[in-house]
């Protein structure tokens, strides 16, 4: 049983925290066993046995070796020199598997310690690892790549007295484009690392692009990527060999770029221009829109023609370039392969939601002021564009596209809804009422995606029909849609979404709602209690708490580590509104969410009653808890819903006997305890001792790998 | 003959014939040349910046000239588009072989032919346009009148009478029927899964086969499937009738049609699809049936008018065996296999034969309305584009690929109604072309010259033309071509007598041989071994014989002789009977053996054996033994 095994590799490792357990697991035969292991079935125990190996080794050195390092492998310890030997053994290996655990081994090894004798280890190992790049294929590649990687992140070993950046160089020298792209980006990453290699590595991931700029562009073209470099006939043989493989490493490579850009170690300076040209040729080249300047051209031009994964891929680079800065004719030209996207109809439903995510993160950099968080002029252009197409896919019959238009709406309301000219742009298409329509739809992915468009344009006041503030019915309808959907809704999806919309609507101070914030929340909690949804339950608490906090103020930090600022005392909640929040009834909807059969349920509940028990410490009146009659009445029935007899009303109570129940309940502790994961069961040793007998009981090995 | 379609885009250089009185159509200025001549000022009018012919449309027809049509002793046809000009060829140029076609074909051919007459002559237009046609006068006029070629060939439109003479010449035929023509070659049609009925063709003889795939779709619309099996093996594949648009996506299309209808009725606007009778619609109808109630637009009507629309629309109800297989168990629900039905019970789609009569009482506006004819040159199409064009809440779907929607709607400027370009053109793409060639793997590919190279437009596009191995043979207009393969051999019968006559000889393991001694009978291109006639008794009567009787005469037969002749063995054969001084030379066929003595020479060879000696028939005939001792007799 994989459990077992699992267990007692847990076991062990648990063991070996203590010096003293070496000798038994030297001399008990338990690391020839836990070789075996490695070559379990089940990918946990293989992967678990291989970090046990790395621990021993650590707990073997450790001991073995306090102080300096011992420069002779052979001097190390027997524990130590027996995994060595093994790992070595396995790197000279022919089976592929075997040396792809020594690897492992050592990958794990160079990742966690970090001790002086990491680099006598390397010493030792490095000839070994380099002579598996001398064969034909290079035997498990990947994880040839994690070692060096790992080995190069280590900050023990001297790299340039071991020769790591020349393997390093090597390697990417001599790998295919696809598998160096992942080393490269692995290279690019390294804090210390040669600018030479540096320039190589991101040269490895550019060079796909620039073959794409080459073939397409007029020759002679403005300056690309990677002028005049050498090399290129791999990628361009990559690139020509099959549509898999073209369209894998140019995935591969936008993926990569894309990372690189988001992080501190991106390359210095950025080739944005060309990066842009290019990502800009690959998304024409998949709508078939480039006139390709050469042979490789035109066959690129077929192989990528309609190809989704690959402008998947585009648009999501394209998105993350948004953040340099480009020329406007650039700019421009990425609006209008966008639009082009946006509007064609062989568009694939992912690859348009991607072109939605790209266009919002254009639509906010492009051409940004510094202090103005307003559309340049050319970006209101393209919304002018831009609505027309939105408005056809608002009514497009696949469900997947009336639900990305409608997000790409919702957040473009949210960004640009206060601005005048986004506002007129809008106001003069059919988006608004065909977003409101949408809120009918049959799916119910859409009708929650309409909702929080609806909800976000009532916020700004972009409603549909009711657009002058002299027709407060029609918003009222959208009050009462909202109500009816939250009500009376078959799905899930569409009662969170108002929910989430009404919450906002309470935060923001929306008109209809403090029109009578009262029968709002009564209303919605009403609804919410009797969810089966036990994320509408929870939205139900998220929204009674802002009505908590809107009252009370917010709630005091608790954290240990902050000074103590002076704070402004919250004010002392007034009487009446306690009573308010017995008639609600809020405080009944939280007692009962305290019970939830749902662990987030409860700890929300919990949070919130913690809460108003701090805001009504004041409130107490001279009675302790328990002295009521009415609050007996209260726990009792409390006690009952523990039983599983929920659906008995609490009943009218005082806010006295509320407040008392709050302070006779052990909030803490039982925030202590939801805390706690579901799979803390699971977990225990118990559990174990469990799952060991079941495995005597069965005579045949049930092979489900459950952990 | 391969199919008989009927290039229709000659229409658009006319004017469209109106339903009802147009002012706008018949107050159009005449045409003058640059001079101010305005001789043809009756023929041609002015419109939009365009110049029409104003006269009854008339029909490009199929090439004539190369070859006398009266010779072809049958035609072959792949679906109802292609049948088109059937009339033209059965009526009007002696013409008195078979047509082929399955039923679905034949039916929904005469529906579409039958529309096509309705439309042309409910508008009788007593004015015939020639004059311009003359070729001094056309190379005169502006574009694209000036480039239209063959304008001499082309004729209005046939009348029902011709329809239903040269729809009585059809001969119909079921998948996988094979059809013997005049012992020559078998035909059978396979299922193409594009249309209805729509069938590709295997054209074979015993040892040849030639496929004829024309108007082919492997999507999953509502006919059956594509019969890809069948086609195997072929020496030739014919391949013809492709996608018009390769790079339209249906799927894509269908969306956007579905889009901008719900965008347009939504806004309170109406739909107009110019549509054939039959084919696309059918598909159209099952999607709006599935998206109508999501989309909020179920009490939006939708109107199909056309002479033909009843019959479409019950027609495609009844022909169960070629739909594909999702409908065809829904027939044994039962069920009617098209949802359209439904939609006609509960009222959301209504038929009419025009717009006149019923359908003025029912019009309810916003609307959605399918009607022919998608030439926008005849048909109800004409009073809904003099209707509905005015107003921008409007909008004109194209779905049929066959016209350019722009030269369509160039009488009809300027047009305030929206225009959407939707082709849904199911027919094979280039992909879907060279995967049915690596699965099918004909010896040689033949097809029309425009498949060999990326469309004109897309010059880059290399991967929109057929690209396969060894590359396929192409042909224009006009062109000549001779297929790549030769009728090697002819499959003979032996009769069952004759067969138990022969008494095969075994000469090498697995191998065995029989004369055969018979008269080869051949008739209607089949040919049968039959015994031969038993030797003629002495004539009784003095009677002078017929000719056919005349049977020659059979003479003995000698052995056939079989096996070969080892040089050392024989020689040692010949010293052994008394033969000396023998000499081998090598040649470069085989041996010389020299008798010296004898002044003999034995030539042995691979396939004869000469001995030649001077005037001794007994040495020869001794020698011929020894030879014949060698070899083996039968």
């Amino acid at each position: 049983m994989p459990s077992v095994r699992s267990g007692w590799i847990q076991g062990l490792c648990s063991l070996a925290h203590h010096p003293s357990a070496l000798h038994f697991l030297a001399d008990s035969g338990a690391v020839d066993t836990i070789f075996a292991l490695q070559g379990d079935p089940s990918l946990f125990v293989a992967s678990a046995a291989s970090q046990l190996l790395v621990h021993i080794l650590a707990l073997a050195m450790q001991g073995g070796a306090s102080g300096s390092p011992i420069s002779e492998a052979a001097a190390w310890p027997i524990c130590a020199q027996k995994i060595v030997n093994h790992v070595e053994e396995s790197l000279h290996s022919k089976a592929t598997p075997q040396v792809t655990q020594a690897l492992n081994v050592l990958t794990t090894t160079f990742g966690r310690c970090h001790s002086p004798w990491t680099g006598v280890l390397w010493g030792r190992l490095s000839p070994p690892v380099a002579c598996l790049f001398e064969r034909d294929p290079i035997p498990a590649v990947h994880s040839l790549m994690d070692l060096l990687l790992s080995v190069a992140r280590s900050h023990v070993l001297n790299f340039a007295a071991c020769g790591l950046w020349e393997m390093l160089a090597q390697t990417l020298s001599r790998l295919s484009p696809t598998q160096a792209g992942p080393l490269a980006l692995g290279t690019l990453k390294l804090q210390h690392c040669p600018q030479e290699l540096r320039t190589q590595a991101f040269g490895v991931l550019l060079q796909p692009l620039a073959c794409i700029l080459k073939a397409t562009t007029q020759a002679p073209g403005p300056p690309g990527l990677l002028d005049g470099t050498a090399g290129s006939s791999l990628t361009v043989d990559a690139l020509l060999s099959s549509k898999s493989a073209c369209v894998g490493l140019l995935c591969q490579t936008l993926a990569h770029l894309e990372e690189l850009q988001m992080l501190p170690q991106c390359p210095c300076p950025w080739p944005q221009v060309p990066l842009l040209g290019a990502t800009v040729t690959i998304l024409r080249l998949c709508d078939g829109s480039v006139d390709p300047s050469s042979s490789m051209g035109g066959r690129l031009c077929g192989t990528l023609g309609g190809c989704v994964r690959v402008q998947r891929a585009a648009l999501d680079f394209l998105g993350t370039l948004s953040q340099g800065t480009s020329p406007l004719e650039l700019v421009l030209e990425v609006f209008a392969v966008l639009l082009k996207t946006l509007e064609s109809p062989e568009s694939s439903p992912t690859v348009l939601k991607k072109a939605f995510q790209a266009t919002l993160r254009w639509l906010q950099n492009s051409h940004k002021t510094p202090n103005c968080s307003d559309l340049s002029p050319d970006a209101l252009l393209f919304l002018g564009e831009l609505f027309p197409i939105l408005q056809k896919r608002l009514c497009s019959p696949c469900w997947e596209v009336r639900d990305s238009a409608l997000e790409f709406l919702t957040h473009l309301i949210r960004h640009w809804g206060g601005q005048a000219d986004f506002r007129e742009a809008l106001h003069s298409s059919e988006v608004p009422t065909l977003a409101r329509q949408l809120l009918q739809d049959p799916e119910s992915y859409v009708r929650a995606s309409a909702v929080g468009t609806a909800g976000q344009l009532s916020s700004r006041g972009l409603q549909a029909t009711s657009a002058s503030p002299e027709n407060p019915l029609a918003q009222q309808g959208l009050l009462m849609d909202l109500m009816h959907i939250l009500s009376t809704d078959s799905e899930g999806f569409p009662r969170r979404a108002v929910l989430r919309v009404f919450t906002e609507w309470l935060r923001d101070g929306h008109a209809d709602v403090i029109r009578d914030t009262e029968w709002f929340v009564a209303t919605v909690l009403q609804a919410v209690s009797r969810d089966l949804d036990w994320e509408v339950r929870m939205q139900g608490l998220e929204l009674a708490q802002v009505f908590l906090i809107q009252a009370m103020g917010q709630p005091s930090l608790h954290c240990p580590y902050t000074v103590g600022l002076p704070e402004a005392t919250s004010p002392r909640p007034h009487p009446e509104f306690l009573q308010t929040l017995c008639r609600l009834p809020l405080f009944e909807f939280a007692f009962c969410a305290l019970l939830d059969c749902d662990r987030p349920v409860a700890q929300k509940a919990c949070d919130l009653l913690l809460f108003l028990r701090d805001k009504t410490t004041h409130c107490s009146g001279p009675q302790e808890a328990g002295d009521s009659p009415n609050s007996a009445s209260v726990e009792a029935v409390l006690q009952r819903w523990r039983e599983g007899e929920q659906g008995q009303p609490l009943g009218d109570l005082e806010p006295e006997a509320m407040l008392a129940i709050l302070r006779s309940l052990d909030l803490e502790g039982l925030q202590g305890k939801l805390a706690k994961s579901s799979d803390h069961v699971e977990k225990s040793p118990q559990s174990l001792l469990q799952d060991m007998l079941a495995t005597v009981g069965i005579l045949e090995e049930n092979e489900a790998d459950c952990y | 003959m391969l199919d008989c379609g009927l290039d229709m885009t000659s229409t658009l250089n006319f004017l469209p014939l109106p339903l009802v009185q147009s002012p706008r159509l018949s107050n159009l200025p005449g045409w003058s040349l640059k001079d101010g001549n305005a001789f043809l000022d009756k023929e041609l009018k002015e419109c939009s910046g365009h110049v029409f012919v104003d006269s009854v449309p008339e029909f490009c027809l199929p090439e004539t000239e190369l070859i006398d049509l009266s010779t072809v002793d049958v035609i072959l046809i792949s679906n109802y588009h292609c049948m088109m000009a059937l009339p033209y060829i059965t009526e009007h140029t002696g013409f008195t072989g078979t047509v082929y076609a399955t039923e679905p074909t034949m039916q929904i051919g005469r529906l579409l032919m039958e529309e096509l007459v309705n439309f042309i002559e409910r508008v009788p237009k007593a004015q015939s346009a020639s004059l311009w046609k003359n070729k001094d006068i056309q190379r005169l006029l502006p574009s694209p009148l000036k480039d239209a070629v063959e304008v001499s060939t082309w004729r209005r439109c046939y009348t029902m009478q011709e329809v239903n003479s040269a729809l009585s010449k059809i001969q119909l035929v079921g998948y996988s029927q094979k059809i013997e023509l005049f012992g020559a070659v078998q035909v059978t049609p396979l299922s193409s899964g594009y249309a209805l009925g729509s069938s590709n063709w295997i054209i074979q003889s015993h040892y040849e086969k030639v496929s004829y795939v024309s108007g082919s779709s492997l999507l999953t619309t509502h006919p059956q499937p594509m019969d890809q099996a069948s086609l195997k093996n072929s020496d030739v594949l014919v391949l013809t009738g492709l996608t018009q648009i390769p790079t339209a996506n249906p799927d894509g299309m269908v969306g956007e049609f579905c889009s901008n209808l719900a965008l347009t009725v939504r806004n309170g606007g109406n739909v107009l699809v110019p549509c054939y009778p039959s084919g696309v619609i059918y598909d159209l109808l099952e999607c709006l049936y599935q998206y109508i109630d999501s989309a909020g637009l179920s009490n939006i009507p939708f109107y199909f008018i056309s002479p033909v629309a009843n019959s479409s629309l019950e027609f495609s109800q009844i022909f169960a065996e070629w739909l594909c297989h999702n409908k065809q168990s829904k027939v044994y629900l039962p069920e009617p296999p098209f949802p359209h039905a439904e939609l006609i019970q509960t009222n959301k789609l209504k038929h009419y034969p025009s717009i006149h009569g019923d359908f003025s009482n029912d019009f309810r506006q916003p609307c959605v309305v399918f009607t022919g004819h998608p030439s926008l040159r005849f048909g109800d199409v004409v009073h809904f584009m003099e209707l509905w064009g005015k107003s921008s809440l409007n909008t004109v779907i194209f779905t049929e690929p066959d016209f350019s929607y722009l030269e369509a709607l160039a009488p009809y400027q300027p047009l305030a109604m929206k225009c959407i370009y939707c082709p849904i053109d199911t027919r094979l793409n280039f992909i879907q072309v060279s995967k049915l060639l690596k699965e099918v793997q004909p010896l040689h590919v033949v097809c029309p010259e425009q498949y060999t190279q990326p469309p004109p437009a897309q010059s880059h596009r290399m991967d929109l033309m057929i690209d396969c191995q060894p590359p396929a043979m192409s042909y224009r207009r006009a062109e000549v071509l001779a297929l790549p393969f030769k009728r090697r051999y002819e499959k003979i019968e032996i009769m069952p007598e004759l067969a138990d006559s022969l008494v095969p000889m075994e000469i090498k393991p697995g191998i065995s041989l029989a004369t055969v001694s018979a008269v080869l009978h051949t008739k209607d291109n089949k040919h049968v071994l039959q015994p031969p006639p038993r030797p003629t008794q002495p004539p009784s009567s003095k009677k002078r014989k017929r000719v056919s009787e005349d049977v020659p005469d059979c003479k003995v037969l000698k052995p056939l002789l079989s096996g070969s002749i080892p040089v050392e063995q024989f020689v040692q054969t010949l010293e052994k009977h008394g033969f000396s001084d023998i000499k081998v030379e090598d040649t470069a066929k085989g041996h010389i053996v020299l008798l010296q003595e004898a002044e003999t020479l034995i030539q042995i060879e691979e396939d004869s054996t000469h001995i030649i000696c001077d005037n001794d028939e007994t040495l020869r005939v001794r020698l011929r033994d020894l030879v014949l001792r060698f070899l083996q007799k039968f």
